[in-house]
């Protein structure tokens, strides 16, 4: 009896040392081998959705052409792609934040939104103060706004237990309907115009174009550095300060940081307002940068990528980024192949659902190319 | 959906009943307020609402509402608040509240209308037909949530439904077109339950990921080939007129809103009584509840859990999918882009405040489309609360919900946690 167990406790050492050497394989398997294997499926999976409704195959070939230059293939290819991805990495910083933590916050779109509309009213209401203060002003406005909105999610978590799923769903549909009264309310809308319009954005509170001096089409701009920032201060955040630390705890598990100390309810809040305070950043920073206005729905769903872009990034800043730039790139890439193929630019989002399938199932990726992978798959993972 | 996860440090059973009681009386209390001061009524106008049209076989004349009934209601209402937060809570909670709120909507009515008249049957119909997708949707969430899958995914089975009843009824005739509608919204049922039970991934991931899926393919198809001009006919089906039923359909006010409807008003409500007795008077529902309350001891006592979840969640996708072809078939008879706007999320909230019973699903889904069509008639009647923040109240009545200020909705206990067989 006694060496039967001891050959099992053995066992299990040896198997925990074969696992401690196997992780380092693993963890990069799943960060690296994974989203590759999901991407190229995608684009194999979309050819074959565009096979099936009638496209011929020199068309997808030229889609495809269409797809890597409209993204990459020029300066106003890397441009556009910039411009998409700095409200999907913005927004997707704050999901993958609240990953972290634990909290599956569905609301950037609405936080986005409300972000957005407070950066327009704060800025065309102070049309006279200069640039370098109406700009970050305004871009604290829009990411205060989003704060706040989320942060009733957090609250209602903390103080009542209340799923932020529901919640920020229910927060998402309230603020379209609250965005349109806003809208149609005579000190924002726009003056002569009978449609949800707000007024535009002074120049003064426009964020530069970065790229002008080459073409002035190339829309750029310096939301850019914006991004970049909050790529590094939300990594310091996660990895280097205490409050990320007791994020990440009571996201990893909530009982043990509990026990440890830390105020389960205040983290919750904080999570999700840190949550919504970039999404609203984001929504700031396209309203500041791209569309000069607010109009009803103007966030087009980039709150719903980013969710996608969050889990594709592994809720890892840096991977949120990479996630970002591919997105924006998608999104450009697409406007060009519904420009030269003539395929329209909604394939983008069924490539876009297919990668976040195989990235959230590993077990389905590993199911597929069981030949990409170390180790056979074992279930109860 | 776990909608309400135990937080130890937050409260004891008894101060929280008691805490709750004083809130649904302060809101009561706060209602009645409301009712006396801001839908103030002047004794000498009145409330003329028409109940049944010069058409009809039947007629009763109109209801003639004096302005005095709002102060009536802010009495009573009133009194039930104070009768709440003094002696608070049991078995009367929930009653005084609906009937406060009932009391509270109707004073709205006699406001809104003041000095004017109102199609009360006509707004009934359309809370009815407005109602049939959301109740639909949540009836999915019942489904699924009761062997514990969450169901993000009921916006995309609807939109699924919508563009595949479009498109097969086009082809092959309206009722094929239900067909095709129900089998396809049953084939993302099957992939979500696949997705969760096989491959274990995160169910809310799992639904939005269906979401963003349907939503990419019927956009890309609808704009790809049904836009060109060639193809219109693919996106033309034939609608689903009203069936009078014979008799019961000439009832005033009652007729019109349950029997003179079309074949989705009756799929609906025949689909909410069967899941009804279903799920709590045959074997197998218990079984299903069983999973969802505790998956291990079913195991235990020989139900097969992966097998109860793959059904119910396709079951679940089949009747959204059949809600789903109300949006085309029942409606407008062809399908755009994202027409669905959101209403399985909706659906998910009459869930849940119908507590995960598809009886209470259905109501609440009358609430929400009792308001929905509520705010399309307040337009014609020019009243000053903007549109919009009544388009809002359902959705912050059901944050209210969620928060459990009102009453407690509990979740199956398993809900949302995948399970692993030993």
């Amino acid at each position: 009896m006694s060496t039967s167990i001891g050959k099992r406790e053995l066992d299990e050492t040896g198997r925990k040392l074969l696992e401690r050497a196997m992780r380092g394989r693993e963890e990069f398997e799943d960060l690296v081998i994974v989203p590759i294997f999901a991407v190229i499926v995608a684009l194999i999976l979309g050819a074959l959705v565009m096979l099936a409704t009638g496209v011929d195959l020199e068309t997808i070939g030229r889609s495809f052409v269409a797809l890597a230059k409209g993204s990459f293939g020029s300066i106003n290819a890397v441009s556009e792609t910039l411009t998409s991805a700095i409200p999907l990495v913005l927004a997707g910083l704050g999901l993958g934040l609240g990953f972290r933590a634990g909290l599956f916050n569905i609301g950037a779109e609405g936080q986005i939104l409300m972000g957005g509309l407070a950066a327009a009213i704060f800025a065309f209401s102070f049309p006279g103060l200069p640039s370098f203060l109406l700009i970050p002003l305004a871009l604290i406005a829009g990411a205060l706004v989003g704060a706040i909105y989320a942060g009733i999610a957090g609250v209602l978590k903390a103080a009542t237990g209340a799923h932020e799923v529901i919640t920020t769903i229910m927060l998402n549909l309230s603020s379209y309907l609250i965005l349109i009264y806003m809208l149609k309310r005579p000190y924002v809308q726009v003056a002569g115009r009978s449609d949800p319009v707000s007024k535009s954005v002074p120049p003064a509170g426009e964020l530069p174009r970065l790229l002008d001096w080459l073409d002035p089409n190339l829309r750029l701009h310096a939301g850019l550095f914006l991004m970049l920032a909050a790529v590094a201060f939300v990594w310091w955040v996660l990895f280097r300060s205490k409050i990320g630390f007791a994020f990440r705890a009571s996201g990893a598990n909530p009982d043990a940081a509990r026990y440890a100390g830390m105020k389960s309810g205040l983290i919750i809040v904080a999570a999700m307002a840190s949550a919504g305070a970039l999404a609203g950043l984001a929504g700031a920073a396209q309203v500041q940068g791209v569309l000069w206005r607010a109009t009803p729905g103007f966030s087009a769903g980039i709150g719903f990528d980013a969710i996608a872009l969050a889990l594709l990034g592994r809720s890892h800043p840096v991977g949120i980024l990479f996630a970002g730039i591919l997105f924006g790139g998608l999104e450009a890439g697409g406007r060009q192949m519904q420009v030269d193929a003539g395929v329209s630019i909604d394939l983008i989002g069924i490539i876009q659902a297919l990668i976040i399938v195989f990235i959230a199932a590993p077990l389905l990726v590993r199911a597929l190319f069981p030949w990409g992978f170390a180790r056979a798959p074992k279930g109860g993972k | 959906m776990t909608a309400v996860t135990t937080n130890p440090a937050a409260e004891t059973l008894e101060g929280s009943s008691a805490r709750r009681a004083r809130i649904t009386g302060g809101i009561l209390i706060a209602l009645a307020l409301l009712v006396v001061f801001v839908l103030d009524v002047g004794a000498g106008s009145v409330a003329t609402f028409k109940l049944t049209t010069a058409r009809d076989a039947v007629q009763v004349g109109d209801l003639v509402v004096p302005g005095q009934f709002n102060y009536i209601a802010a009495a009573i209402i009133a009194f039930l608040g104070a009768r709440q937060f003094l002696r608070g809570g049991g078995k009367w909670t929930s009653l005084s509240i609906g009937l406060g709120l009932a009391l509270a909507v109707m004073a709205f009515l006699v406001w809104a209308t003041a000095d004017k008249s109102f199609n009360l049957t006509g707004m009934l119909q359309a809370t009815m037909v407005r109602a049939i997708p959301i109740a639909l949707g949540g009836l999915a969430g019942v489904l699924s949530e009761r062997v514990a899958v969450v169901n993000i995914a009921i916006e995309g089975m609807l939109l699924a439904g919508a563009f595949t009843g479009a498109l097969l009824g086009s082809v092959l005739g309206s009722w094929l077109g239900i067909v095709g509608a129900v089998a396809i919204g049953g084939l993302f049922g099957l992939m979500l339950a696949a997705l969760v039970v096989t491959y274990r991934m995160d169910q809310i991931i799992a639904g939005v990921v269906i979401n963003l899926l349907v939503l990419g393919l019927t956009s890309y198809v609808t704009s790809q080939v049904l836009a060109k001009p060639e193809f219109r006919h693919l996106n033309n089906a034939e609608v689903f007129r009203s069936w009078k039923i014979p008799l019961l359909g000439d009832i005033p006010v009652i007729g019109p809103m349950l029997f003179n409807q079309n074949i989705f008003v009756y799929g609906a409500l025949i689909l909410v009584a069967v899941a009804t007795y279903y799920l709590f008077h045959t074997k197998g529902g218990l079984r299903a509840r069983a999973v969802g309350e505790h998956p291990r001891a079913a195991d235990t006592l020989g139900v097969d859990v992966y097998r109860t979840r793959y059904l119910h969640v396709t079951l679940a996708g089949m009747v959204a999918g059949f809600g789903g072809a109300w949006f085309t078939l029942g409606s407008v008879g062809r399908f755009d882009e994202n027409m669905t706007n959101g209403r399985g999320f909706i659906g998910l909230a009459a869930m849940i405040f119908g507590r995960w019973h598809p009886v209470g699903a259905l109501m609440a889904a009358l609430i929400f489309g009792f308001a929905d069509s509520l705010q399309q008639k307040l337009a014609l009647l020019n009243t000053p609360i903007p549109s919009e923040f009544l388009a809002m109240a359902p959705y912050l009545a059901t944050i209210v919900v969620v928060a459990g200020l009102i009453g407690k909705a509990r979740p199956p206990a398993a809900d949302g946690q995948p399970y692993v067989k030993e």
